[in-house]
């Protein structure tokens, strides 16, 4: 089972689902949804939180959340 | 672009009738030249007011050249599903909701052009509540940098919604969206262009039927949105229980259904939003062959948030914008400050001596003075913070910090209000709107006052250089360097202390979570941010300044009542100095003497006239309230040290901490000796009530008690609540009487008193 945080910089996956309900809506909001295909661009300096591009804009979430996130290794 | 075509790419299926603006609305997600916008089409002329009952401020102006058409600003949002403060106001004013606001005519809602899915939901959203919508598409030419091409007829055609290209930096394309506006703007399509999944779909069709039939008010075409709404938002739900009972707990029991049938409610509008979305972005926007995979944008972030560049480069800013602050803004200060005294000296000259002339000069003019201090160090930060959120570095600051910061309950944006809290907890409070999490925002609040602000500075300075002997340490540090990094140390430590203590005991269970846009590097806009800084500005002086000058007038009176009574002596050598004065400009006069002879006179009047007047002073002060309450509290006070004179500074510096140093030299009657502090600094240490145990207790104090008015005003006014400003000053109060309490007697333990 992958998952967004297990994605390496650079690494492109798609969004298959989540692992837990808990995650905040404004995740939704912001297109992360099954089927999407993310890039990891890159980790904050100090580990957390990520980078991510999703539909051609940036988007930085912690990874306690992205490991809720199921992605396929693209 | 769509070329030469003058009317704006619109596809009209069936005739609607275009609405007539009256009052236009300006939507959109943050950090897409809302507020640029805003200002071409209004102008300077901008009304900044709140919504009722909440913080959020409400920017309204008038369309340049039609006085008649209302402009409203609202709060940058990503949904029109309420999660923030920001969001429920601007759902509430479209909705029509909001007390006092009729919902608009018409809503521009302005999209980034390079960043077209995600904006376009929030357009799909307001579409749904059946007001006509234009779609203001900004940063065209960023568009084509990125080497990307769009077909905006074909968008509009898709959308169903008048599109008006702009490049808001540039004023472009403005004119256009300005006639359309007047022209008349369509409702959008009738029929929804997005899929809900039909298991859900079907539910919310039924709720929309029920809302209607309980809530006929709500117009019809709004209600499928509602009810979707009311399904998946608590907030929205709690606002039908006693509108509409019944619909309420069909919503609640709809959700259980939902639940047991595992339909992924929550997601579906998101789903079937972007689900339309994607496709009609895929179907419009074409990715030229030479278009490079990394924008300049991703560029620069590859090293301003490098691991190793990323924070030298962060704490390299920091260091550059405080010494800014500190260095900077003191000219500004200090003419202030020789501003104020010099129009206090011009009303006592033409003004008759008297309680009038005191309550005004040293009330009200003293008053507004502590609140114009401020001002430089307030506007060089806020140009700082807004060059920051201009350029989209704000985010990357976050980026940055979070790990660190969430180690003790706060977020990666707090850092921004905190380190601000340095210079001044006033425009940190405030620069902590920022942060969109409430409970992050409130944390932040509630500790930056910790932080040791520019104000503590004159305390600090006067008690070390009085107490503490200059010993060479190391290099050019001494002890007397070493004992105020100290105090600073002191404050930021308990100030993530007292933020872990907040997440780990008060705000328990409510956990808070960091999704947040990287937004793409623009080049500052200096218009927007000198604007931006002049509001803020204007938002401190009035609001707080109202606070700070009626209790600057407070202090002043209990500092001058009751009268003490003369003191025979001292009037007896007032009276003698003035007789001799008399009779020595009378002799000048008489034998014609030149008129420097008459400034060497006056001058020695002077000299002689202030030990009089300070001792008087002193007399008054020691009678006052003030000194009584001195008295009163001394025992109070007395285990932490501080004699009744101490007790007296320290309330009369609850307005602002630096008071207490012109009480000290008002209570040791020095304060007409001069501007120097020497001699208050000789006169502290002849007092044997003072000692360097009570100095080191007495600053320590002033490291946590929150003594300024100018902090409570404005946490009022960000968090909406006396509350939190009334748990800020209590608990400051403790740590303050604690840790000096734990100094002073530990001191003495150890044989130092």
């Amino acid at each position: 089972m992958t998952t967004l945080r297990d994605l390496r910089p650079g690494e492109r996956g798609r969004v298959t689902g989540y692992v837990s309900d808990q995650l905040p809506p404004r995740i939704f909001e912001m297109g992360l949804l099954p089927g999407i295909e993310v890039e990891l661009v890159r980790l904050a300096p100090l580990g957390d939180p990520i980078d991510l591009k999703v539909r051609g804009f940036h988007l930085s979430i912690r990874k306690h959340e992205a490991e809720l996130i199921l992605v396929e290794r693209l | 672009m769509s070329g030469s075509c003058h009317e704006p790419a619109v596809a009209v299926e069936a005739p609607r009738a275009p609405a007539v603006a009256h009052r236009i609305a300006l939507a959109g997600n943050p950090n897409v030249g809302k507020t640029t916008l805003f200002n071409l089409l209004t102008g300077l002329h901008q009304k900044v007011a709140n919504y009722p009952g909440v913080t959020v401020e409400r920017k309204s102006g008038r369309l340049v050249g039609h006085e008649n058409i209302e402009v409203v600003d609202l709060p940058g949002t990503y949904s029109l599903n309420p999660r923030s403060i920001d969001e429920r106001v601007a759902y509430d004013v479209l909705v029509g909701r909001m007390r006092g606001e009729p919902a608009p005519d018409v809503v521009v809602c302005v999209v980034d052009a390079t960043n077209l899915e995600r904006n376009l939901y929030l357009v799909s959203q307001i579409m749904d509540l059946g007001l006509p919508v234009v779609v203001a598409l900004n940063m065209m030419d960023a568009l084509a940098e990125n080497g990307l091409e769009l077909d905006v007829d074909r968008l509009a055609h898709l959308l169903g919604v008048p599109v008006v290209p702009i490049v808001a930096r540039k004023g472009q394309g403005v004119d256009r969206l300005k006639e359309t506006l007047l022209h008349g703007v369509p409702s959008p399509p009738t029929e929804r262009r997005w899929t809900l999944m039909p298991a859900v779909a079907s539910v919310v069709d039924d709720l929309a039927q029920r809302l209607g039939a309980e809530a006929p008010d709500v117009p019809e075409r709004q209600r499928f949105f509602e009810a979707l709404s009311a399904l998946t938002s608590d907030i929205l739900l709690d606002s039908w229980k006693h509108r509409a009972p019944r619909f309420y707990e069909a919503v609640q029991a709809a959700r259980q259904e939902l639940e047991a049938r595992k339909v992924p409610y929550l997601q579906a509008e998101m789903i079937g939003r972007y689900g339309w979305l994607s496709a009609l972005v895929a179907e419009v926007l074409h990715r030229r062959p030479d278009a490079q995979e990394r924008t300049l944008s991703d560029r620069i972030d590859a090293v301003l948030t490098h691991r190793v560049a990323g924070p030298v480069i962060f704490f390299g800013m920091l260091l550059l914008i405080f010494q800014a602050i500190f260095s900077w803004a003191v000219p500004f200060m200090d003419a202030i400050e020789a501003a104020v005294a010099w129009t206090g000296e011009q009303v006592r000259a033409i003004m008759p001596d008297g309680l009038i002339e005191d309550l005004i000069v040293d009330g009200a003019i003293t008053g507004v003075g502590n609140v114009l201090v401020f001002l430089p160090q307030i506007l060089l930060l806020f140009f700082f913070l807004g060059l920051m959120e201009d350029t989209g570095y704000m985010a990357r600051a976050a980026f940055i910090m979070d790990r660190l910061m969430r180690r003790l309950g706060l977020s990666g944006a707090s850092v921004i209000p905190l380190l601000s809290g340095y210079a001044c907890a006033v425009p940190a409070i405030m620069a902590a709107r920022t942060l969109d999490n409430e409970r992050d925002r409130i944390i932040t609040i509630m500790v930056t006052p910790l932080m040791s602000c520019s104000a503590r500075l004159p305390v600090y300075t006067l008690f070390i250089s009085a107490f503490i002997p200059a010993i060479p340490v190391l290099g050019p540090l001494n002890t007397q360097g070493l004992a105020m990094f100290g105090l600073y140390l002191l404050g930021t430590s308990m100030a993530f202390v007292a933020a872990w203590v907040l997440k780990t005991f008060v705000f328990k269970g409510e956990s808070a979570y960091f999704v947040m846009e990287l937004p793409p590097y623009r080049a500052p806009q200096f218009k927007q941010v000198v604007y931006r800084m002049i509001d803020r500005a204007k938002a401190f002086v009035v609001r707080a300044g109202k606070v700070i000058f009626g209790l600057s007038i407070v202090i002043w009176f209990l500092a001058s009542f009751p009268r003490a009574a003369q003191d025979p002596e001292l009037a007896a050598q007032r009276q003698t100095l003035e007789a001799w004065y008399a009779h020595a400009r009378d002799s000048l006069e008489a034998v014609g003497a030149p008129s420097s002879a008459f400034v060497e006179l006056e001058a020695t009047y002077e000299e002689r006239l202030a030990p009089i007047t300070d001792a008087e002073a002193s007399r008054q002060i020691s009678q006052s309230f003030i000194g009584r309450l001195g008295h009163t509290l001394e025992p109070l006070m007395r285990p932490l040290g501080f004699d009744w004179k101490i007790t007296a500074g320290i309330i009369s510096s609850f307005p602002a901490r630096e008071v207490i140093v012109g009480t000290m030299a008002t209570i040791y009657g020095v304060a007409h000796a001069g501007e120097d502090e020497v001699i208050l600094r000789q006169a502290l240490r002849a007092d044997p009530a003072f000692s360097p145990l009570v100095a080191v207790s007495l600053m320590v104090f002033y490291v946590f008690a929150l003594q300024c008015m100018s902090t409570l005003a404005v946490a009022r006014r960000e968090l909406g609540t006396w509350k939190w400003p009334a748990v800020m000053w209590l608990y400051m109060f403790a740590l303050a009487y604690l840790f000096s309490l734990f100094v002073y007697q530990g001191g003495r333990l150890l044989g130092l008193g």
